[in-house]
C-alpha cells in the first residue's frame, strides 16, 4: 500500500455559463447568482479521490477536503464537493475578501492551506481544475505554488503519485511531456484526466454528515487590507457588454454554396 | 534602463510571429529588452535588433528548459531588476501565464492575462467572460505584467536596427529548488499547419463532420488555416484534443473562423466569438451557430466545403 496523502481541492462557486453572465458593481466583479460547483474543478475532486481510494481511503487516513473562498453562496460549492465524496469541507469567507484579484485570492487561499496544514499532518498536495470557468485566468495554481514555495504541476492529463513524488503527463503546448515533482506540490490537472462521478443518493445523504468547517480571515491570520479591492494589485476599470454578434446572410444550398461562399471571402478580403 | 521587457522561451532558429507582436506592443512603451532563454542564434538577435531590443537577456543556467514555470519565473524577475522595466509582456500560453502569475508573487506586481490591447499608460484591454465583455484592467503596482494574446497588432520592425547588447542574468540558486523537473519530452508530429491558437484562420468541424476531418483539411491548406474541432469531435476521438475550440480547449481569435458541421453551443461559441469574421455550414437551419454568423450556409459541408476548396484553388492559380 501506497503512503497516506492529505489532499486539499480548490472548489470554486461560479456562474452556470448557459446562462448570460453578467459584470455588476464598484469593481467591476462578476455577478454570482446561478451559480454552480465549476466544472472543471469536478475532474480535480475525482483525481483527488481515486488517489485516496488507491491508498485504503478515509479508514486508512486519507484526507480529501474540499476549499472554497468566497462569500456564503460559495458553500454551495463545497456541499456539492462533499456529496460527489469529499471528506470533509473548508469555506473560507470574509466580508473583506470580496473583489481580491488573482494575487489576493492566492494569499488567502495559501493561508488558508496553511491553517489545514498546521490541523493535524501537512497537507501533501494541493488540486486545482485547469481554469475557472469564470474569471478563467488559470492565474491561481501558480501563484498559490509561488506563495507556498510548492513546485507546481499544471494541466496534468494523467497522475501517479509513488515515493513522496508525483509524476504528470502534460500535453499542453507542442511537446507531450512527464513532469516530476517532490510533495508538496500543487498539481492542475485538465478535463482529460478522469470521468467524474456523479453524487449518488447514499453520497447525498452521507454529505448531511460530513463537517464543514467555517474560517474567517481572522481565523487564518490575514489582515483585512491584504486582500479584496484594497489588497489586490490590478482593478477593473471600466467593462462594457459587447454588443451581441448579429446573423449576417444565411442562404441555402442551391448547389453553388461553396462558390458564393468563395465569392464573400474575396469580398471580405480573407482570400 | 528600459522600459518594457519581452520573455522570450526558446524560439529555436526562427522567433513566432506572436513573439515579433510582443516586440511591436513593447515599443510603443518605449525602451525594450527581452529576456531569453535558449540558443541566441546569430538571425533571431537580428530580428530582435530590427524590432528595436537594445538588449537581451540571457541566464546564467542552460537548462531552464528542463524546468517547468517556477525557475523561468525566478530567472525573469531577475531581469526585470537588471533591466529597471516597469512592464513585462509574455505570450498568453498557458506556461507564459502561469511564468506572469509567479513573476507578480516575485516582484509584488499586478498580473493581467488574456491581453488583446495595451495603452501607452500600461491600460490593458481585455474581453471577458467568454467575449460577453469588454473590460479595461490597470495595475496599480510599480511593475505591470501583462501576457497578451496573440493576433491582436500587425508586428512592424522598428525604423532603424541595430544590433542589441548582450548580457546575462544571474538565475538566483533558490530558484530551481523545489521546481518541477521535465523528466521525458517528445515532440508531438507537425502538421505543418498554423498554430491554432495564432492562426489567422481557422476551419473547425464538429459533430456534422461524421468522423471524417477530410474536406476541412483540404480547405485548411487552401487557406493556410489551422484546423480546429469541437469538443464533440474530440472527444469522438476523430481529432486530437490539442484541436478543441472552446471553453475547455483552446480560445481563438482570428480574422476568419469557417464552422462546419457544429451546432454552436455555449461551450464551442466561448473559444470562438470574438473571431472578426464568422462563417458557418450546418445542415440543421435552427442551428444557434447561424445567430453569430456573419455568413451562414444551410447545406451538406462534404458538397460546400470541396467546392469552395476546388474553387480557391482554381482563383489563385
Amino acid at each position: 500500500m501506497e503512503e497516506t496523502l492529505k489532499i486539499v481541492v480548490l472548489v470554486k462557486h461560479v456562474p452556470d455559463a448557459q446562462f448570460d453572465r453578467h459584470i455588476t458593481g464598484p469593481g467591476n466583479t462578476t455577478d454570482r447568482d446561478e451559480s454552480i460547483l465549476s466544472e472543471l474543478d469536478e475532474y480535480a475532486l475525482e483525481a483527488a479521490l481515486q488517489l485516496a481510494e488507491e491508498r485504503g481511503g478515509p479508514k486508512a487516513g486519507n484526507e480529501v477536503i474540499a476549499l472554497s473562498m468566497g462569500p456564503s453562496g460559495a458553500v454551495n460549492a463545497v456541499k456539492k464537493s462533499l456529496q460527489i465524496g469529499a471528506y470533509s469541507g473548508v469555506h473560507l469567507s470574509d466580508d473583506a475578501l470580496a473583489g481580491s484579484d488573482a494575487a489576493a485570492t492566492s494569499l488567502a487561499l495559501a493561508a488558508a492551506i496553511r491553517h489545514i496544514s498546521a490541523d493535524g499532518r501537512p497537507v501533501d498536495l494541493v488540486l486545482t481544475g485547469m481554469a475557472s470557468t469564470d474569471g478563467e485566468t488559470s492565474l491561481i495554481p501558480a501563484q498559490l505554488a509561488e506563495r507556498l514555495s510548492f513546485p507546481q504541476v499544471t494541466f496534468a492529463s494523467s497522475l501517479e503519485v509513488t515515493g513522496g513524488q508525483v509524476s504528470a503527463r502534460r500535453d499542453a503546448g507542442a511537446f507531450s511531456e512527464t513532469v516530476e515533482a517532490q510533495l508538496p506540490a500543487v498539481v492542475s490537472v485538465t478535463d482529460q484526466i478522469n470521468e467524474p462521478r456523479y453524487p449518488n443518493f447514499k453520497g447525498i445523504l452521507a454529505a448531511k454528515k460530513k463537517k464543514i468547517a467555517s474560517l474567517s480571515l481572522a481565523d487564518v491570520g490575514v489582515d483585512a487590507s491584504q486582500v479584496g479591492l484594497a489588497g489586490s494589485w490590478t482593478v477593473v476599470e471600466s467593462a462594457e457588454a459587447r454588443p451581441p454578434r448579429t446573423a449576417g446572410t444565411i442562404i441555402t444550398d442551391d448547389g453553388d454554396a461553396g462558390i458564393k461562399l468563395v465569392d464573400f471571402l474575396a469580398a471580405q478580403k480573407l482570400l | 534602463m528600459a522600459n518594457a521587457l519581452v520573455f522570450i522561451d526558446n524560439p529555436g532558429a526562427a522567433l513566432k510571429k506572436s513573439s515579433l507582436e510582443l516586440l511591436t506592443i513593447a515599443r510603443s512603451l518605449g525602451e525594450t529588452a527581452v529576456a531569453f532563454t535558449g540558443q541566441l542564434h546569430d538571425d533571431v538577435a537580428a530580428t530582435l535588433g530590427a524590432y528595436g531590443a537594445t538588449t537581451v537577456y540571457q541566464p546564467s543556467v542552460e537548462d531552464l528548459d528542463n524546468y517547468l514555470v517556477g525557475p523561468k519565473a525566478a530567472y525573469l524577475a531577475a531581469a526585470v531588476a537588471a533591466s529597471g522595466a516597469t512592464t513585462v509582456l509574455l505570450d498568453n500560453s498557458p506556461e507564459g501565464k502561469e511564468i506572469a502569475g509567479r513573476l507578480g508573487i516575485k516582484l509584488n506586481a499586478g498580473v493581467i492575462t488574456d491581453v488583446v490591447g495595451v495603452e501607452a499608460d500600461g491600460t490593458a484591454h481585455k474581453s471577458v467572460l467568454a467575449g460577453s465583455y469588454n473590460t479595461t484592467a490597470k495595475a496599480t503596482t510599480p511593475v505591470t505584467v501583462l501576457s497578451v494574446k496573440a493576433n491582436n497588432v500587425e508586428p512592424a520592425p522598428a525604423g532603424a536596427a541595430a544590433a542589441p547588447a548582450t548580457a546575462t542574468v544571474e538565475v538566483p540558486a533558490d530558484g530551481l529548488a523545489n521546481a518541477a523537473r521535465i523528466a521525458a519530452r517528445t515532440e508531438k508530429p507537425v502538421s505543418g499547419r498554423p498554430d491554432l491558437s495564432e492562426a489567422r484562420i481557422v476551419v473547425a468541424g464538429g459533430r456534422g463532420v461524421d468522423g471524417d476531418f477530410g474536406p476541412l483539411e483540404e480547405l485548411a491548406d487552401a487557406l493556410g488555416a489551422a484546423v480546429g474541432a469541437s469538443r464533440a469531435a474530440t472527444d469522438a476521438g476523430w481529432i486530437g484534443h490539442d484541436a478543441q475550440v472552446g471553453q475547455t480547449g483552446v480560445t481563438v481569435s482570428p480574422q476568419l473562423y469557417i464552422s462546419a458541421g457544429i451546432s454552436g453551443a455555449i461551450q464551442q461559441k466561448a473559444g470562438m466569438q470574438t473571431s472578426k469574421v464568422i462563417v458557418a455550414i450546418n445542415k440543421d437551419a435552427e442551428s444557434p451557430v447561424f445567430e453569430i454568423a456573419d455568413y451562414g450556409i444551410v447545406g451538406d459541408l462534404f458538397k460546400v466545403l470541396p467546392q469552395a476548396t476546388a474553387e480557391i484553388k482554381k482563383r489563385k492559380g
